[in-house]
């Protein structure tokens, strides 16, 4: 065995290293942060929320595809929260202990972490193919698909926090599992239900992958969802490979708005779950 | 007691025996939308697979399994192999978690030993907004920012350096272009060390309190118990860890394809560019139309990737589940 | 559990103010019941009867079955799949355990309160007016009214009254359990379980719990499961000793407690184990 003094040396050293990539971890996201203001902010003029996408040269915004992204994140969430909290409470309610219950805690899993392109890849080939051309349904169900595995992850693990008692308690009363589950185990996870929902919105503004085959994107205006719609992720993809200056300025302004909006909607969810636990 | 005792002290009961059920129809109707729910979850990972690998077909009937170890991507002459994406994907992925360990295990280390407890949910947080920042962030921040210093003060120098030396400098060929797998590897990297690092603080938390404190009683060092404690502990549970990282490095898309510089062609050169199964399909896709080849190659590019994926997470929930169940 | 028995407390002496001796009629009529855990069976062969409008207790050490027993009255275990019952619990001339009856209209008739208080995260008035909704559709003042009987018959009306609409969730351990216990009478069971209610509470709140079980007793028929030997020989008429799923002796609270016919029983209660 190594000589104390040598122990305490490595024991140091161990611990300014960690310490050192903590650090790391800071700076680089105070770097990425850093530069989305440096080059987002100066971009950012009342013309990226009042014009949509204009082709280069002749200045635009973005609005056409905030307006789009956030069209499509809403019929997602319409659509992936119910079915997500009723999958997560099904897990936590009678799913429990079973082999379907499992067999589906598994899959959810899966899908939480399988690459989001798949999810694009499958809905053009389900949903695109066979309806006849690229749609803002198509990118809200992709999206939907993205949206539903947090949510049910989150109302499972939020629901099991409930006090076995207080379930048994309104049963005892004689309610039926609807009314327990929507007056008393819901209520008493709320926060923790709503903060799902709030990281699977976060988690949807930012993706791209699965929108580039489904709604494709439109540097028109349009609000019709069976037609191609634009989103923000998509016009900063586009716009940042483009060679012209201004649309790589607009996509900053792009990347500063969803990595504000994100970041913000996860110190929420945080604090919305902080409070009440 | 007061008067109401009488109100409910003689309460007119139907007879049990033709009470009604609470809540009627309601109730059946609800917990079947619970299951209905359920299983629709379960069935959309089926679906998944299914169409991904319906799509695959033709190109599977065209290639047969030589698509695997084919390595030519050839529009013009419809020849197309997925060689050279599969061993981008992986590449860029171990590189990633090649980086990201000693990164995870600093930064846990840190969270669970040494922060001070007003520092560490702080901290922590900041760690975790690391994984909320969209992938296209990292893509533009790694292609604007990073790979121009990539090209200028690291592949310049180590291509001048160790390129020359034979078998090593197979690693290090080729003009600095900044953007190449291992700038894919490092932005990966940044992006799998909060999830990574999220799980070892987990499993690292839930050690007995005692196991550690008997190491520390018979006087080890912070380091020696982490080292020879906890992580022996939670060992199986952060191989999991470690596995989910892949995982997710395996399925990036938007960060990787605006950093490996899209070459279909096959090296074995750190700063080379390259290709994954994600980034080819993010960006071939628009040049794919219905019915062609190369949408039916993609789309079996995209079973593949599932396949790898499915099998990285399912070892990775099974190694973090088995410790705790 | 030895420490719970208090050795200057005299039990004789306790029990023989009793009025309990007078008969009244069969509530509860349990036949050959069974119950498995799964592959653990839980109790075995249980045969006894549960008079009308009479406090029962039932004691035993940790694991003895009498908690199963008790959630075998108002079909708890059906919400557990793996969980169930062979043989009969006749309530009014029907078996509880079989299948003609929903297991709602059990619960409606066979309240439970439980260990822990467990209020619902909603206003002290809606904590009441929820098991009232699900059986009855009352207007807003008979719903008032039925609020205000229900915290009488449960001492906690004084301390509620200027709070209704505030959540329960602010409520002391002891009056939590109290408006437990008023929520459960607000459905107008005939039978009220009780699942070691006080084991969780301090002497004062418990000592209210167990006057407010001799009132309601005029009302209810009441099932308690008790940790505290004291507790069952202040409040039962009759005591059931449970060990290790069988039911070892069950007879009037002065007989089991002051000169029980089994060896168990009498180590029981002497705190020789437990």
């Amino acid at each position: 065995m190594a000589s104390l003094a040598a122990r305490r040396a490595k024991d140091n050293a161990v611990k300014a290293i960690s310490t050192g990539f903590a650090a790391l971890a800071i700076v680089l996201l105070a770097w990425i942060l850093l530069t989305l203001l440096a080059k987002g902010l100066p971009a950012l003029g009342t013309n990226v929320f009042t014009q949509i996408t204009l082709p280069p040269g002749q200045g635009g915004g973005l609005l056409n595809a905030i307006v789009g992204s956030l069209i499509q994140i809403g019929i997602a969430l319409l659509i992936g929260g119910p079915i997500g909290i009723f999958a997560g409470t099904f897990l936590a309610e009678n799913g429990k202990g079973t082999k379907i219950g499992s067999a589906t805690r598994f899959v959810n899993d899966i899908l939480l972490s399988a690459p989001s392109i798949l999810v694009g890849l499958f809905i053009y080939q389900f949903l695109v193919v066979p309806f006849g051309g690229f749609s803002g349904w198509a990118g809200s169900i992709a999206l939907a698909i993205l949206v539903i595995p947090v949510i049910v992850r989150t109302t499972e693990d939020m629901l099991n926090l409930v006090p076995v008692g207080l379930r048994e308690a309104a049963f005892a009363l004689g309610a039926p599992q609807w009314k327990v589950v929507i007056m008393v185990t819901w209520r008493a996870a709320r926060a923790g239900i709503v903060t799902g929902v709030l990281l699977a919105i976060a988690r949807a503004a930012g993706e791209t992958a699965p929108l580039l085959f489904t709604s494709l994107g439109n540097n028109g205006w349009s609000l019709d969802l069976s037609k191609p719609m634009a989103s923000l992720p998509i016009a900063i993809y586009q716009y940042a490979g483009s060679p012209f200056d201004d649309w790589v300025s607009l996509a900053w302004a792009g990347a500063l708005l969803i990595t504000v909006g994100v970041l913000l909607l996860n110190v929420v969810s945080r604090v919305v779950l902080a409070r009440t636990h | 007691m007061d008067a109401t005792m009488d109100s409910s002290g003689a309460v007119d009961r139907i007879p049990i025996h033709q009470a009604k059920r609470i809540g009627g129809l309601s109730d059946p109707l609800f917990v079947g939308a619970l299951w209905g729910c359920g299983l629709l979850v379960l069935v959309l990972l089926a679906l998944i697979i299914g169409q991904l690998f319906l799509g695959g077909l033709p190109a599977l009937r065209e290639f047969g399994l030589d698509f695997l170890w084919t390595a030519s991507w050839n529009p013009v002459t419809e020849k197309y192999g997925a060689l050279v994406m599969i061993y981008g994907t992986v590449f860029s992925a171990v590189i990633a978690v090649i980086v990201a360990l000693p990164l995870s295990f600093g930064i846990a280390f840190f969270l669970t030993e040494i922060a001070p407890q007003s520092l560490k949910r702080p901290i922590g947080v900041a760690v975790q907004l690391l994984a909320a920042v969209p992938s296209i962030i990292y893509g533009m921040w790694g292609f604007f920012i990073v790979a121009p210093l990539m090209a200028q003060y690291v592949q310049s120098p180590l291509i001048d350096l160790l390129g020359p030396i034979p078998v090593l400098g197979l690693l290090f060929q080729g003009p600095p272009l900044g953007s190449g797998m291992f700038t894919a590897g490092l932005i990966l990297a940044v992006m799998i060390v909060p999830f990574i690092t999220a799980m070892f603080v987990e499993t690292l938390e839930s050690i007995p309190p005692m196991l550690k404190e008997s190491a520390y009683g018979v006087g080890c060092t912070t380091y020696e118990v982490y080292r020879n404690v906890s992580v022996p502990y939670g060992r199986t549970a952060m191989v999991g860890a470690v596995m989910l990282g892949l995982g997710r490095a395996l399925g990036e898309t938007m960060a990787v394809t605006f950093v490996i510089g899209n070459a279909t062609r096959l090296s074995a050169s750190l700063f080379a560019p390259g290709a994954t199964i994600a980034s080819t399909i993010a960006n071939e896709f628009p040049e794919a139309p219905i019915g062609s080849l190369k949408l039916t190659s993609l789309l079996q590019l995209g079973f593949i990737l599932f396949v790898i994926s499915f099998i990285v997470l399912a070892l990775s929930r099974a190694l973090v589940r088995s410790r705790l169940d | 559990m030895t420490s719970a028995v208090d050795p200057t407390f005299n039990l004789s002496s306790a029990v023989a103010a009793k009025p309990g001796a007078v008969e009244t009629p069969t509530k509860i009529q349990v036949n050959k019941l069974n119950f498995y855990y799964g592959q653990n069976h839980a109790l075995k062969n249980i045969n006894f009867t549960i008079p009308e409008k009479r406090v029962t207790a039932m004691i035993g050490p940790s694991g003895c079955g009498k908690s199963t027993l008790l959630r075998v009255f108002n079909r708890m275990y059906d919400l557990y799949p793996g969980q169930r019952a062979e043989g009969e619990v006749m309530f009014d001339g029907v078996n509880v355990v079989g299948k003609e009856l929903d297991s709602t209209v059990v619960r409606s008739r066979i309240g439970m309160v439980f260990q822990k208080p467990t209020p619902f995260p909603m206003s002290i008035y809606d904590n009441i007016a929820f098991g009232v909704r699900l059986h009855e559709s009352l207007n807003k003042a008979q719903m008032d009214e039925r609020v205000e009987s229900c915290l009488r018959k449960a001492a906690i009306w004084e301390e509620t009254k200027d709070r209704l609409h505030t959540s329960a969730l602010g409520m002391s351990g002891g009056q939590q359990q109290r408006l437990c216990i008023a929520r459960t009478i607000a459905v107008r069971p005939e039978v009220i379980l009780l699942d070691e209610p006080t084991s969780a509470l301090d002497p004062i709140s418990t000592s209210k719990i167990e006057d407010l079980i001799d009132e309601l007793k005029q009302e209810f028929t009441i099932v308690i499961v008790t940790h505290n030997m004291q507790q069952a020989a202040r409040c039962a008429d009759r005591t059931a000793f449970f060990y290790l799923g069988e039911l070892v002796e069950v007879g009037p609270s002065d007989v089991i407690f002051t000169n029980p016919k089994e060896i168990k029983t009498r180590d029981y209660i002497t705190g020789r184990f437990g």
